[in-house]
C-alpha cells in the first residue's frame, strides 16, 4: 500500500504548506489516510499498550489489595493509600524524596553553572574537558555505582585512605542510613552534573557579547557583576534545567540500586515502590499506590513547566 | 564548591592577581603581563584542570583497579598503580558468572531494541510531517505526552502484561515494551519540518510515492539527525537497568548492568573488588568509546530542547 506511486502532482507537506492545495483530492485524501496509518501505526500502537495502558492499570492495581504472583486480589478501594500515607515510612520516604531531589538538584544546577562558566574561557581543552565532564552522564548507572561504592569503602577505598592521611576512621557509609543518603547524592550529582553544564553553556553561549565581557573581568566585582547581569538572562535555561533535572531525579534507580539494595535511608517513593513490589514483601497494589503518588507529583511538575513555558519566564 | 569558580578558584591567585589594590577601578591589564598570565592560569585553567580530574579519576581508578590482584586492593598502604598488567580479574569475572552470554544478550536488545525504536521513528515522524491525516494534532499530543510519562512508573503493570504473555527471561521480553518511541518520533519530527518542500515536490513530480520519497529523498539528508536519534537510543538501551532487572531472573537472559548486579552479590565482599571493576569496565567502556567517537551527536540529541528558539 505505501508503495503505490502517485500519477501527479498532489499535497506533499500538509503541516509545512496546509493552504497551498487543500481538500481537492478526496481518494487521495482516502489513499493517504491509510499511508498514514501504515506508517505510524505499529509506533503509536506500541506507546499505546506500553506507556498509556500502564498509566491506567496502576490506578486499578493500586485499589487492589493484592500479593504479586498470587491469583486473587480484593478490591479495597483507597486503603493502600491510607495506609501509605499513615504508615511510619511515609514521612521518611518522602522527607528522602524531597532531600535526594533538592539536594541533587540544587547541587548539579549550582555546579553545571559553574563548570559551565569554566568550559566558557577561552584558554585552550575547552572541547576535551567538555566532552569529559559530560561523559558520566552517558555511563551506566549500574557501572558507575560500583566504582563509586569502592571508592567509598571502609576498608580499602580511596577515601578511607585520604581520611586516614588526615587521621580520620572513615564512616560507615554503606550502613549509615544518613550518611548513605549523602553517598548516593554525591555520586548522583557527579553523574549529572555535566548535562547541566553543557546545557548552560549553551545558554551562556546565546548571551550577548558584551554581557559576557562585562562579566569576565577580573576580580571579585567580575563574579558580582556575573551574577547580577548573567543569571537573569539565563532563566530560561535555569528553568529549563529545573524541570528537567527534577524530573530525573524523582525517577533516581540505578544507583540507589546497586548502592544501597536495601534502601537504607536512601528510599525514594520509585525505590520504595520497587522494593514493595519486587522486593521481600510482593505487595504489588501497595507498591502500584506509590507509583500512582509519584506520577502525580511527576505530572504537577510536568503541567507546572508547560503553564510556565507558555507565559515565558524568557529575557524579563 | 568555590573551588570550581572561574574567577576566584584559589584565593591566594586572586590575591596576587588584584595585587594592584582593590579601589583602582577594573581595568583590562596588559596581554603578555604578569597579572594577566596568573588570571587566565587561575581563572581559565585551574577550574578547568580540576573539573575534568574530578571526572576522569574515578574511571581512572576503575580501569587501574581491575588490572590489581586481591592483595594489592586488601592492604592498608594505597597503592596507585597495577604491580602488572594482568587479567586474572576479568577471567574471574567471566567464569563467576557468565559475562560472555551477558554480553551477547546486552549486544542483541541493544542492535534489535534500537533498530527497530529508530525505523518507527522515521515512519512516524515522517507520516506526521509528510502525509495528510485528520487528526495529525492529536496524535503529536499523544505523543508528546507520552514523552513525559516516566517509564519507571510503569515497570509493575508492564511486567504484569509480559510475564503473562510468557516474556519473563526471554530477550524479547526485555525488548518489547520500550520499543515505541516518542523521544526518536518528537526529535525527528522537528527535523522533518524544517526540510524545504520543494526537494519533495521535485521528487512527487518525478512520480515518486511516499515510500520512495521517504528512504530516497527525507531520510539521505536526515542523516545527523537519524544519527542522533541512533546514538542516544543505543546508549539507553545498552544502560537499561530497571526493566531488565525485574523482568529476568535467569543468567542466561540478563543484560550486562543485571548481570554486574549479580557479580556484585557474589564478589561483594571487599577482596572481590578488582573484580567488580573488571565487570564495570565491560559495561562503561563500549559506551564510553561510542561516545569518544560520536560524542557530537549525542550531546545534541540528549540536551534537545534546552535552547528554545
Amino acid at each position: 500500500m505505501t508503495r503505490q506511486l502517485t500519477d501527479r502532482p498532489a499535497p506533499a507537506a500538509g503541516t509545512v504548506a496546509p493552504d497551498r492545495r487543500r481538500g481537492r483530492w478526496s481518494a487521495r485524501t482516502r489513499r493517504d489516510f491509510m499511508v498514514f496509518l501504515a506508517l505510524a501505526l505499529p509506533n503509536l500502537a506500541l506507546i499505546a499498550v506500553f506507556t498509556y495502558l500502564p498509566l491506567i492499570n496502576n490506578i486499578y492495581y493500586s485499589t487492589l489489595d493484592w500479593t504479586l504472583g498470587s491469583a486473587s486480589a480484593t478490591v479495597v478501594g483507597f486503603d493502600n493509600y491510607i495506609n501509605f500515607f499513615t504508615s511510619a515510612d511515609a514521612p521518611k520516604v518522602l522527607g528522602t524524596t524531597a532531600i535526594f531531589t533538592l539536594v541533587t538538584v540544587g547541587g548539579s544546577m549550582v555546579l553545571g553553572l559553574l563548570v559551565a562558566l569554566a568550559l566558557n574561557s577561552k584558554v585552550r581543552g575547552t572541547t576535551f574537558a567538555r566532552s569529559a565532564v559530560f561523559a558520566p552522564y552517558v555511563l551506566s548507572g549500574v557501572g558507575v555505582g560500583l566504582v563509586w561504592l569502592f571508592i567509598f569503602d571502609p576498608g580499602y577505598g580511596v577515601l578511607s585512605w585520604l581520611l586516614r592521611g588526615i587521621g580520620q576512621q572513615s564512616p560507615q557509609w554503606i550502613n549509615d542510613p544518613q550518611l548513605s543518603l549523602v553517598m548516593v547524592i554525591v555520586v548522583y550529582i557527579w553523574k549529572n552534573l555535566g548535562y547541566c553544564a553543557v546545557v548552560y553553556l549553551a545558554g551562556l553561549q546565546s548571551l550577548p557579547k558584551d554581557v559576557m565581557e562585562a562579566a569576565s573581568l577580573d576580580g571579585a566585582n567580575g563574579f558580582r557583576r556575573f551574577i547580577s547581569m548573567a543569571v537573569p538572562l539565563l532563566s530560561p535555561t535555569t528553568f529549563f534545567l529545573l524541570i528537567t533535572t527534577m524530573l530525573s531525579s524523582l525517577q533516581a534507580f540505578d544507583l540507589i540500586r546497586i548502592m544501597t539494595p536495601l534502601g537504607n535511608g536512601t528510599s525514594t517513593l520509585i525505590y520504595e515502590a520497587y522494593l514493595q513490589a519486587f522486593g521481600a514483601f510482593n505487595r504489588a497494589g501497595y507498591s502500584a499506590s506509590i507509583s500512582v503518588v509519584l506520577f502525580a507529583i511527576l505530572l504537577v511538575i510536568t503541567v507546572l513547566q508547560v503553564r510556565f513555558v507558555e507565559r515565558k519566564v524568557h529575557y524579563s | 564548591m568555590s573551588t570550581l569558580s572561574p574567577v576566584n578558584p584559589d584565593p591566594a591567585a586572586a590575591g596576587r592577581a588584584t595585587a594592584a589594590g582593590p579601589e583602582t577601578p577594573p581595568q583590562r591589564p596588559r596581554p603578555l603581563s604578569r597579572a594577566n598570565l596568573v588570571q587566565t592560569v587561575a581563572a581559565g585553567y585551574v577550574p578547568l584542570i580540576l573539573a575534568t580530574l574530578v571526572v576522569v579519576l574515578p574511571l581512572l581508578w576503575m580501569v587501574l583497579s581491575s588490572f590489581k590482584q586481591p592483595g594489592e586492593i586488601v592492604t592498608t598502604d594505597l597503592k596507585i598503580l597495577p604491580e602488572s598488567v594482568n587479567l586474572d580479574n576479568y577471567h574471574v569475572a567471566m567464569t563467576t558468572v557468565p559475562f560472555g552470554q551477558f554480553f551477547i544478550n546486552s549486544l542483541i536488545v541493544t542492535t534489535v531494541g534500537s533498530t527497530v525504536k529508530v525505523i518507527l521513528a522515521i515512519l512516524t515522524a515522517y507520516a506526521l510531517v509528510f502525509v495528510r491525516f485528520p487528526f495529525k494534532n492529536v496524535i503529536f499530543i499523544v505523543i508528546l505526552v507520552a514523552l513525559m510519562v516516566p517509564p519507571q512508573v510503569s515497570i509493575l503493570p508492564n511486567y504484569i502484561l509480559i510475564a503473562g504473555m510468557g516474556g519473563k527471561n526471554t530477550l524479547w521480553g526485555i525488548i518489547l515494551p520500550g520499543l515505541g518511541t516518542a523521544f526518536g518520533t518528537f526529535l525527528l519530527r522537528q527535523h522533518f519540518m524544517t526540510l524545504p518542500g520543494s526537494i519533495l515536490e521535485a521528487a512527487e513530480i518525478d512520480g515518486a510515492g511516499h515510500w520512495r520519497r521517504l528512504w530516497q529523498v527525507v531520510v539521505p539528508v536526515s542523516g545527523p539527525s537519524i544519527a542522533t536519534v541512533a546514538l542516544v537510543t543505543v546508549v539507553s538501551e545498552w544502560n537499561d537497568y530497571i526493566w531488565p532487572l525485574i523482568i529476568t531472573d535467569r543468567p542466561e537472559t540478563m543484560t550486562l548492568p543485571v548481570g554486574l548486579t549479580l557479580l556484585q552479590n557474589s564478589e561483594g565482599n571487599g577482596s572481590g573488588w578488582g573484580i567488580l571493576m573488571a565487570g564495570a569496565v565491560l559495561v562503561i567502556v563500549p559506551i564510553l568509546l561510542v561516545f569518544a567517537a560520536l560524542q557530537r551527536y549525542i550531546v545534541a540529541g540528549l540536551t534537545q530542547g534546552s535552547v528554545t528558539g
